[in-house]
């Protein structure tokens, strides 16, 4: 992440994601996945208790993650402002 | 726990001020003429501004748990209420009263409900006409709405108030889950980009508060701000309800101050400190605390009161955040891993099971919480739990899994000698109470 903070999030609703993966794919430096699968902001990504559900991405994550917010077969993602 | 044998309002606050109960003054089951006498007639505007800048000088806080600002969130609907160049037109707004106390140590809503359901629907009216409000529901559990319909019955101007069936679920109270209940018939939380002040209810800005807090809105609509701070503290002014169960002579429903000593509140409850092992303050979301010392209060007290770290809920010294109200009493002899454990595998089973971090870490916690309660864990079993709670923090809809982490850590904090115990085989609390017992 560069110092002048994120350029967007990429908000999760978790009610509706369902562990597919495909963003985790599309955004390997964003998000890694949890024991079952979820995506989870990669380490070092979110500082102490930060937000989860809205994770900071940088100007070059951008398109990959519109790709993954028109991709993913359950809508569970959205980009919001940073 | 019965609504009606359970209320014993506080004649003597448990600071030492006295605390002559503001919310019970209707006396038990009150009916309008009762609620009239005690409480008078609502003035047409707050006594000393519009009820907003009363709310505001009031410091009222949010008592279902969280303890937000009263007047913030009345503002956020009030600002969001105007027309703006640049929103489209949002509607009258939504005002709820939540009175779904899905924790299972809690039975303050019920029963303030129960006795005092014309105040709740003073506030929802005195609010209604500050923010021009369209629509108005009281959301509570079946049973609980039957004196709120009854209350209703006896009033004319109250036509607009509807009355919500909330089904008896933990998470069913969550803000979130109200305004989905009422808009899916399904009370589970939902994902919220903005705030419920902004884009509620069918997109209108909606009010939730919890019935308590209604309650606290039409008294200081009647009284004013300087009257609601002559209890409490200025970290925290005015009273309120306070659960007690557990291991206590019998559960009852108290008043009190603002930065009450717990030892007080429990002497209150017929509860000495030296038949307690801990307390759990806040409900199946809170803190263990160990009750020597500690005070109650929003926000960290100044001048004499005891100093403690700014944490919420630190286990040692100083404060503790009342949360819902809940003060839940482990006596000595009882071992608060077991408890916790239990409490735990309680709330893995009230997930609403939509967001997988929640619906597959709470159980994969509660076996962890388990094991160690047993004293059957291996060494690492302590930074598993770390370990799962990262995991599950912050990755829900609601605060559910964050509730649930908070009561983990809280244990593992006041409860730590017991986990050195578990971890060789062994239970400090067995031991205590054998020890007693020769």
């Amino acid at each position: 992440m560069n110092a002048g903070g994120p350029a967007a999030r990429l908000h999760i609703d978790w009610t509706v994601c369902d562990g597919r993966g495909l963003c985790a794919e599309l955004l390997p430096e964003a998000l890694t996945r949890d024991d079952w699968g979820y995506p989870l902001a990669a380490p070092g990504r979110i500082r102490g208790s930060g937000d989860a559900t809205n994770v900071p991405l940088t100007g070059a994550e951008l398109v990959p993650a519109m790709d993954a917010v028109k991709l993913c077969p359950l809508l569970a993602l959205r980009i919001t402002r940073p | 726990m019965s609504a009606d044998t359970a209320v014993e309002p506080v004649e003597r606050g448990a600071a030492g001020q006295s605390a002559a109960s503001r919310l019970f003054a209707g006396g038990a089951n009150a009916g309008h003429a009762a609620h009239l006498a005690a409480y008078g007639t609502m003035p047409r505007r707050a006594p000393g501004g519009s009820l907003a800048q009363e709310l505001e000088a009031s410091g009222l806080t949010g008592r279902g748990g969280a303890g937000f600002s009263a007047w913030r969130k009345f503002a956020a609907v009030d600002l969001s209420r105007r027309p703006n160049r640049y929103a489209r037109r949002t509607g009258a707004p939504v005002l709820i009263a939540n009175g779904a106390e899905g924790e299972p140590l809690s039975f303050k809503d019920a029963t303030l409900l129960h006795n005092a359901p014309h105040l709740v629907i003073d506030g929802l009216l005195a609010a209604a006409e500050a923010l021009g409000a369209g629509s108005m529901f009281i959301y509570a559990g079946a049973a609980r709405l039957e004196p709120v319909a009854a209350a209703l019955a006896e009033r004319a101007d109250a036509r607009s108030i509807a009355l919500l069936e909330a089904p008896d679920t933990f998470v069913a109270g969550q803000a979130s889950a109200v305004v989905n209940f009422l808009e899916t018939g399904r009370a589970l939380p939902r994902d919220l980009a903005g705030r419920l002040a902004e884009s509620g209810f069918k997109g209108r800005p909606t009010l939730v508060h919890n019935v308590e807090t209604w309650a606290h809105v039409a008294l200081v609509a009647r009284y004013g701000a300087d009257w609601f701070r002559a209890e409490g503290t200025a970290e925290d002014p005015g009273t309120r309800l306070v659960s007690v169960t557990g291991n206590v002579p019998s559960e009852v429903v108290l008043e009190v101050p603002g930065g009450a000593g717990l030892g007080d509140v429990l002497a209150s409850a017929g509860v000495g400190l030296d038949a307690v092992s801990a307390v759990l303050v806040g409900g199946y979301h809170g803190c263990w605390v160990r009750p020597s010392g500690m005070v109650l209060s929003t926000g960290a007290p100044s001048g004499g009161a005891p100093s403690g770290p700014p944490s919420p809920g630190a286990p040692s010294a100083g404060w503790v955040r009342p949360g819902a109200g809940v003060l839940h009493v482990l006596g000595v002899g009882r071992c608060g891993l077991e408890a916790t454990a239990r409490m735990v595998d309680y709330l893995a089973g009230e997930s609403a099971r939509q967001c997988g971090p929640c619906m597959f870490g709470l159980p994969a916690l509660a076996d962890v919480m388990k094991r160690l309660a047993a004293g059957s864990g291996a060494p690492d079993l302590v930074r598993e739990v770390e370990r799962l709670s990262a995991l599950v923090s912050g990755r829900g809809a609601c605060h559910h899994p964050d509730g649930t982490v908070q009561l983990i850590h809280s244990a593992l904090e006041t409860f730590a000698d017991d986990v050195r115990w578990h971890l060789a085989g062994q239970c400090l609390a067995a031991a205590r109470a054998d020890g007693a017992a020769q």
